[in-house]
């Protein structure tokens, strides 16, 4: 009788052990990856803001007076094409350049969408683990790299149709946010230029 | 310029002295070797500005301030 009870006990006990041994095993594994130390990057929340106005300096400093107040003022540049158009004369294209979005290219003749060329300036040696460029120092690349050898810069983006990630109608309306922005400008350069007369 | 820091000065130097020269062209080579691009932003007199993009140290005007290396641009 005890014989059996004995040997009862211990079955059920293994079986209780091949019951419970996955999660106790799971449990103390649980436990260990909890005490283990990750190494984690130190983050500096003033980090990005300083890089930001170190770069809008630096953006400052090479576009024209123009176009920064451009891009304070409504968040892009607008950057004329090389191609001029033997029947007008004029400029066939020019170019929004946003931060971090693909490159809108437009008819300014018309405000015509042309084209999205996406292009990126990414640092794959990612310092502070980042790769993407303070947003200031993206326009500036876009626009060094347009401004240098705009053949090369479309030849490297992939083209789009318009809209397909800068929304056509924020692009059209950055267009005529724009036209009334060079009204207002040219308005107070005539008005300066009434009242100090050279 | 670099992600998370912005403009980021790697050399100074004045190209009138060769060993100032020396060291520029050694870290203008370092820069492009390393997938960079360079540009040296010019201004005009009649206040038009623009970049001009740089393949050797000697297509660099000689009066040129500075030169801005950046990342290669890719698709995206």
């Amino acid at each position: 009788m005890v014989l059996a009870l004995s040997v009862s006990a211990l079955v059920a006990l293994a079986l209780v052990f091949d019951l419970i041994a996955p999660r106790v095993k799971e449990l103390w594994a649980r436990h260990l990856a909890r005490r283990q130390i990750i190494s984690e990057p130190v983050l500096d929340p003033g980090q990005e803001r300083r890089a930001e106005q170190t770069a809008r300096e630096l953006l400052r400093s090479c576009v024209g007076e123009e176009e920064w107040a451009m891009y304070r003022e409504l968040g892009f540049i607008r950057v004329w094409g090389t191609h001029t158009s033997a029947r007008s004369g004029g400029v066939e294209h020019a170019y929004l350049i946003y931060a971090h979005k693909p490159i809108v290219a437009f008819a300014p003749q018309t405000g015509k969408l042309l084209g999205e060329y996406c292009v990126e300036f990414p640092d794959d040696t990612r310092p502070y683990g980042s790769s993407r460029l303070p947003d200031s120092d993206d326009v500036l690349a876009k626009w060094m790299a347009l401004t240098g050898d705009e053949r090369r810069l479309i030849a490297t983006a992939n083209l789009h149709m318009p809209g397909r990630q800068v929304d056509a109608a924020v692009v059209t309306r950055d267009l005529w946010r724009l036209s009334r922005w060079e009204q207002a400008r040219m308005r107070d350069i005539a008005s300066a230029l009434d009242a100090h007369p050279q | 310029m670099k992600p998370g820091h912005g403009e980021v000065v790697i050399a100074e130097g004045d190209v009138e002295l060769p060993q100032d020269e020396a060291r520029l062209v050694a870290e203008f080579r370092h820069q492009l070797d390393a997938g960079l691009w360079a540009a040296v932003p010019l201004a005009h007199a009649d206040g038009h500005r623009e970049a001009v993009m740089v393949r050797s140290f000697t297509e660099i005007p000689r009066d040129a301030e500075r030169v801005i290396f950046f990342p290669r641009a890719a698709g995206g």
